[in-house]
Parts: structure tokens; sequence; C-alpha cells
């Protein structure tokens, strides 16, 4: 039987992946892709509960959510690009000034 | 049965998500992201949550990873970026496990309770789990739900005004 901690355990082992992932990576594009997952991972807590509890404002908060991820993908990409652009490179090591 | 299957597409999802922060391509990293999505997607419809798989696929594995790969190919990084691609592994590695631990440690010792509603597994066959979202949405969370397109908006204009070529 499926109970919601089988859920929360995977959704906890996803999230320290992504802590990882944008602890480590040094390339700006990874790090975006690690924080996608740890979104993701809190969504399926979102859900797994939800279902749990038989109510649905957790299904609702998981739509706000993804309309968040879909405007952080949107605003982030720019910045990487933008910072391409005067850099030629998208190493975080490199981001340390805030002036061009 | 239902188990066995539950710990296979646990398996494939953590696996997936392990070469997402392990592999030096970003179109590999990409690839496996997409894959765990799908993963996260099937464990939906397991919790019975149908339109939230559909829209797990058609926003996250459809619309963002397409941009995603998008800037990688448009930005086109060469052999530059693979020389050394990690920084503070020991540091990092400690710190995630710290809140791995957290977490497992509130998960076992703790129970879950909260507002219990009605919307049993039967309720979502018989009613359709779309209706059930949308009575949610343009009822009780009608305020949030502006807000979110009021949000999307002064994205896309950001967006536009970042990747202009002179800021």
């Amino acid at each position: 039987m499926i109970t919601v901690y089988h859920y929360m355990t995977v959704a906890a082992i996803l999230f320290a992946m992504g802590t990882y992932g944008v602890l480590t990576r040094r390339n700006a594009i990874v790090i975006f892709m690690c924080i996608e997952l740890m979104l993701n991972s809190v969504n399926l807590t979102f859900i797994s509960l939800s279902s749990h509890l038989q109510n649905m404002d957790g299904q609702v908060f998981v739509l706000f959510v993804m309309a968040v991820a879909a405007a952080e993908a949107g605003v982030g990409l720019a910045l990487i690009i933008a910072f391409y652009r005067n850099r030629d490179s998208i190493d975080v090591d490199n981001i340390n000034l805030m002036k061009l | 049965m239902e188990l066995i299957f539950f710990y296979l597409i646990a398996l494939v999802a953590i696996g997936s998500g392990f070469l997402v922060i392990r592999c030096q391509s970003p179109v590999n990293s990409a690839l496996g992201l997409v894959n765990t999505f799908f993963c996260l997607a099937i464990f939906y419809v397991m919790l019975h949550a149908p339109f939230m798989a559909a829209i797990q696929i058609m926003v996250y594995a459809g619309a963002i990873m397409v941009l995603i790969l998008f800037v990688i190919m448009l930005l086109n990084l060469g052999t530059e970026a693979r020389k050394r691609y990690t920084h503070g592994v020991v540091w990092s590695a400690i710190a995630s496990l710290l809140v791995l631990f957290n977490v497992m440690y509130f998960i076992k010792r703790g129970r879950v309770t909260g507002a219990e509603g009605d919307i049993t597994s039967f309720t979502v066959e018989s009613v359709g789990h779309t209706e059930l979202i949308g009575k949610a949405l343009f009822t009780e969370f009608l305020l949030p739900f502006e807000i979110a397109s009021i949000l999307l908006l002064v994205a896309i204009v950001g967006a536009v005004v970042l990747a202009k070529k002179e800021v």
C-alpha cells in the first residue's frame, strides 16, 4: 500500500539533489534546471498531501507554482542571455561585479 | 503490484535527477530533467490528479524545457564550458545531506494532519478533475488567479526588455 510518506520521501530526495546541483554546478543554465527540479519536488509534495487530505486547495496552489515557474523561466533565461552578451560566458564564477 | 510500479518510477525519477546534476553537457542535463518531469506526471496520475499530469507535461516538459533547450542551442557553449564544471563539492554535499536529513526527520517523526475535505477519488472519477479544479480556481481563488496573470504580463515585459541589444 502506497502511503503519502512514500511520495514525500521521493520529493525530499529530489529536493536534496536539486540543492546539491544548485550549490555545485558552474553553468548558469544547469543551476536554473536544478531550481526547476526543486520546484517540481515541492509540487509533488503539494499534490500528495492534497490527495491524502482529500482537499483541492493544494492542487490549485500547484497551478500558481507553475505560473511563477514559467515567469521565472522567461526572466531568468533573458538574464542569462544578457550576461552572455557582456561576458561571452555563463559561468557563475565570472559573475562577481554588479556593473558591466 | 502497485508498490513495485511506484518503486520503479521512483527509481527512474531519482536516476534522471542524478543525471541532471552530474552530466557535463547541459543538453544531457535537460533530457534528464524531461525524464524526471514525465515520472512526476505518472505520480500525479497515481494520486488521482490527471489534469495536473497533463499540465505538467504540457507546461514543464513542453514549454519550459523547450525554452531552456532553445537557449542552450542559442548560446552554443563549446568546449570551454566542459573543462571544470563543478565547484565546492564537499561542502555542498554536506549541506544537501543536511537538508535531506532535516526533511526525512520530519517525515519519519511527524504525522500528516490538516483540514480534510470531501473530495475522494470516487468524486474525482464521477465529476471530473478538471471541473473540480476549475470550480476552485474561479470561485475561491479568483484574486490569486488575477494576480498570477499580472505576474505573467510583468514577466513578458521584463524578458523583452532584458534580452534587447542595448539595455
